[in-house]
This record gives C-alpha cells, structure tokens and sequence, in this order.
C-alpha cells in the first residue's frame, strides 16, 4: 500500500477545507431539500478526507468505502434534479433512495455481479446527471456559463469512481499506485469544480 | 541563551504540549464566544498565558506522580522524568511554579476565572491522579470534569458569570473526554495492565467501553450543538457542526458493529480533530 506523502495530505486537507467552505456557505437561494442534498454530499467528502488523511489509503480497503462514496454522487445529483428537474423531483428521489439502499444490501451480502451491476447502474446514472445536466443547463443558457464547471466535477468525479471501481473489483485499468497516486489531487480538482460552479450559478 | 534553550527543550515534553494546546484552545474560544470581536487583546492574551500555565502546571505535577508507572510502560519510559534527564523534584518544583503562577495571574484577571481554573487543576491534580486514578476507571469521570474547566473559564472570563451556555460548553468537553482516554486506553489495553492502572476496557470489557463511547460521542455532539445554538451559531456553521459531529458518530458506531484497531485509533484521532474544529467553528461564527 502506497504511503501517504505530506504532499497527498496538504491536497486531501485542502478538499475538506473547500466541502466545509460549502457546507457553511450553501447556495443562494435554494428551498431546504437541494441544501440539504448539498451539504450531505459535501459533508461526505469533508469527514471522508479527514478519514484518508487520518487513516492513510489503507482505509479504501474497507467495504464501506464503497458504500460511502456511494452517497457524495447521489446526493450531488438528487440536489440538481430537486433543483433543475422539478417534474422528476420524486421519482429520482425513490431511485437515490432505493439505489443506495441497493448497494448496501448487495454490497453486504456480496452477490457477486449483481452487487457490481447495481453499483453500475446507480453510479452511472448519478453520474451522468451530474456531469451532464450542469453543462446541458449551462449550454443552453438557462444556467449561466460558469455552473458548466459543476459537470467538469461531475467527470472527474466519474473518473475517480471508475478507477476505485474497477480497482476493488481486482481489474484495475492503472496500477494501484498510480490510482493512489493521482487520488488526492482528483478529488481536489473535483471538489474545486463543484464549488466554484455552484458559486458560478 | 543556549543554557536557556537547552534546558526549554528538556523542561518542554513535561508539559504534554498537543494537549495543553488542545485545552488552551477551548479556554480561548469560551472567551471568545462571549468577546468576539476581541477588541482587548491583552485580556486575551492574559488569559492565554494564565491558562496556559495553569494547564502546564497540572500536567507536569500529573508527570511527576505517575513516573513510577511511566517507567513501566514502554511507550512513556523514554519522558524526561523515568529516563533520568529531569530529576522528579526539579519536575515537582516546575510543576507548583507554574501552577501557583497560572491560577495567581488567572486570580488577579477576576476572582471568578481564578477560581475556576483552581477548581480544573485541584481536580485533575488532586482528584484525579492523586486520588482515583489508581483506584477506578470512574476517574475519568473526574478528569473529564477538569478538562471541562478551561472553556468555562473562558467564557466566564468574557461575560463576567457562569451561564447555562458555559455550563455546555464545559459538558461537551467533558462528554467528548470518554471518546479521547477510553479509545486510547483501548489502544494501549495490555500498558496500563501492566501498570496496574484499572481501565474500563480492562474492567467492563472492550464491547462495553465502545457502547460507552458511542454515547457519549453522541452526547457530547448534542451538548455542543444546544451551546452552539445558544450562541446564536448561523446555519451554515450549523450544518457544519452536524457534518463534523455525523463524522464522530459515524465512527463510533463502525467501530462498535465491526470492531478493529484501525477504526479505534482513527477514532482517537478523529475525535482531538473534531474536538479542534468545532472550537475553530464556534470562533469563526463570533468573529
């Protein structure tokens, strides 16, 4: 296992510096359900980098990890479909609902491709929510240009899911130590670009 | 100079720095709640220093006591008192230096201050180490009480009296202080059996003592969130503390449902953070 370097821990610090900048700031002018998405997805992200800087990259080996990391997209997502997709407010609300509670089952009781197909699909769909909606929103100018920046997190985020995925699954698409390596500064740059487009709205 | 410098640098680890900082930083935002923003800086810095010597004082008299039970534990062998390089009376006579100067200075700010910073160090000295330690793991309890005192002091100091939001300020520390020894005595389980030192892992078991920090990691969240509310605390900082306080309690309960030494010492250290945070939390809403 890769040791944590000064370096990864300055970068994971400074991710949960920005969550915590958002959980205290909030949106503008948001109803309570999309703040409180928001703030569960940031405050994930905030306790989850306290948790690596603590703990080292040990702790990803925890089947939690992947259980956790479920909740920052699904909440991400549901905040902006609350937010933007209002006809679609409570059916995507029972799906993040019913998603998470998916894996966790599948994820406990280790069934195999079925608990792999269910992280899949909630993932991919929250997922492509979150990096598509902001830059459709932004495109076609009902957002302003800046929010595009929250569907830039949204790949990254992506990109970081897939390479922990895969890793976990034991079929990783790069070696452990460069997924480790790239890590820190990934989930800076994603929360960087969450933060600074929901400034941008 | 050097001769000063050399013996700061033996003297320093007598004082258990990290945790004097940590209780220090309480007092400081206990007064800070009331003060902010801090427009008599040499008040606050009296109060710094005051309890600052106060906190060392105490801690350097806890050094003192337990060097014959810091000499049979390897991890504490290496401290300046059973590795030979302070002798035990000059540590004695550090340790009622700074104590008599801590709660004198804390006296000569406000009668009630003094008192209360008295109040913390009789009880962590005299109560605590002297008195229980050796006796109960209950005494805990008593050190929890004294580590409660700075940041009643604090506020105490700023307002001019005790009120309801002090007295949850200090019970929060005090709840928060079962998450901190009881994760560490965990650690360090077969340490203070060899020492002799009864521990509520060794005396009610491990599953207990993490049912035990889970409540009281819950209490202390709430405690610290009624005082925050009290104060007046914005949402936003608000929501922070739920964040921060979920965190604490995500980890107790992990570490009771799938038990290891990995979530124990994280917990350890994730509650001093926690501990850290929200006092830098209730400072940035006053400022």
């Amino acid at each position: 296992m890769k040791k944590m370097s000064v370096f990864d821990r300055i970068l994971l610090l400074a991710t949960g510096l920005l969550a915590a900048y958002q959980v205290v700031e909030g949106v503008d002018g948001l109803t309570t359900p999309p703040l409180v998405s928001y703030s569960v997805a940031f405050g994930v992200l905030l306790v989850a980098g306290l948790l690596l800087i603590i703990l080292g990259f040990e702790v990803l080996d925890s089947p939690l990890v992947v259980i956790v990391s479920t909740v920052i997209p699904l909440s991400l997502s549901l905040g902006l479909v609350w937010e933007y997709l209002t006809a679609w407010r409570i059916p995507y609300l029972l799906f993040a609902i019913v998603g998470f509670l998916a894996i966790v089952v599948t994820r406990l009781t280790k069934t195999g491709r079925l608990a792999t197909f269910v992280l899949a699909a909630v993932h991919g769909v929250a997922g492509l929510i979150i990096f598509i909606l902001p830059i459709a929103l932004s495109v076609t100018e009902q957002a302003k240009p800046g929010f595009a920046l929250v569907g830039v997190g949204g790949a990254l985020i992506g990109v970081g899911g897939l390479l922990l995925s895969f890793l976990k699954a034991g079929k990783p698409i790069l070696s452990r130590k460069t997924i480790l390596k790239v890590l820190p500064g990934l989930l800076l740059l994603m929360t960087a670009a969450f933060v600074a487009g929901l400034a941008l709205a | 100079m050097k001769t000063v410098l050399a013996k700061l640098r033996l003297y320093w680890p007598l004082t258990k720095s990290l945790q004097t900082g940590l209780l220090l930083s309480t007092g400081l935002t206990g007064f800070m709640s009331a003060r902010c923003p801090v427009m008599h800086w040499m008040m606050l810095l009296a109060l710094a220093g005051s309890l600052f010597l106060a906190i060392s004082g105490s801690t350097v008299l806890n050094m003192w006591r337990d060097r014959d039970i810091d000499a049979k534990i390897k991890r504490t062998a290496n401290r300046p008192i059973p590795s030979g390089r302070v002798s035990p009376n000059a540590a004695l006579r550090l340790g009622l230096i700074l104590s008599v100067l801590g709660v004198g200075w804390a006296m000569l700010l406000s009668p009630l201050y003094g008192l209360i910073v008295f109040a913390g160090l009789f009880l962590d000295v005299v109560v605590y180490t002297f008195w229980l330690k050796r006796r109960t793991p209950w005494a805990i309890v008593w050190g929890g009480v004294s580590g409660g005192m700075p940041i009643l002091a604090g506020r105490a100091l700023g307002i001019g009296q005790i009120d309801w939001i002090g007295i949850l300020l200090a019970l929060a520390v005090l709840l928060w202080i079962p998450t901190h020894i009881m994760t560490f005595s965990m650690r360090y389980h077969d340490d203070y059996r060899r020492a002799g030192i009864p521990t509520f892992p060794s005396v009610y078991g491990f599953q207990t003592t993490r049912v035990i920090i889970a409540t009281s990691s819950l209490a202390a969240a709430l405690a610290i969130g009624l005082a925050a509310l009290g104060l007046g605390t914005a949402w936003g900082y608000l929501r922070l503390l739920v964040v921060l306080s979920g965190g604490l309690l995500a980890l107790a309960i992990g570490s009771l449902a799938r038990p290891s030494e990995r979530v124990n010492f994280g917990l350890f250290k994730y509650a001093s953070l926690y501990m850290l945070s929200t006092m830098l939390l209730l400072v940035m809403e006053a400022i």
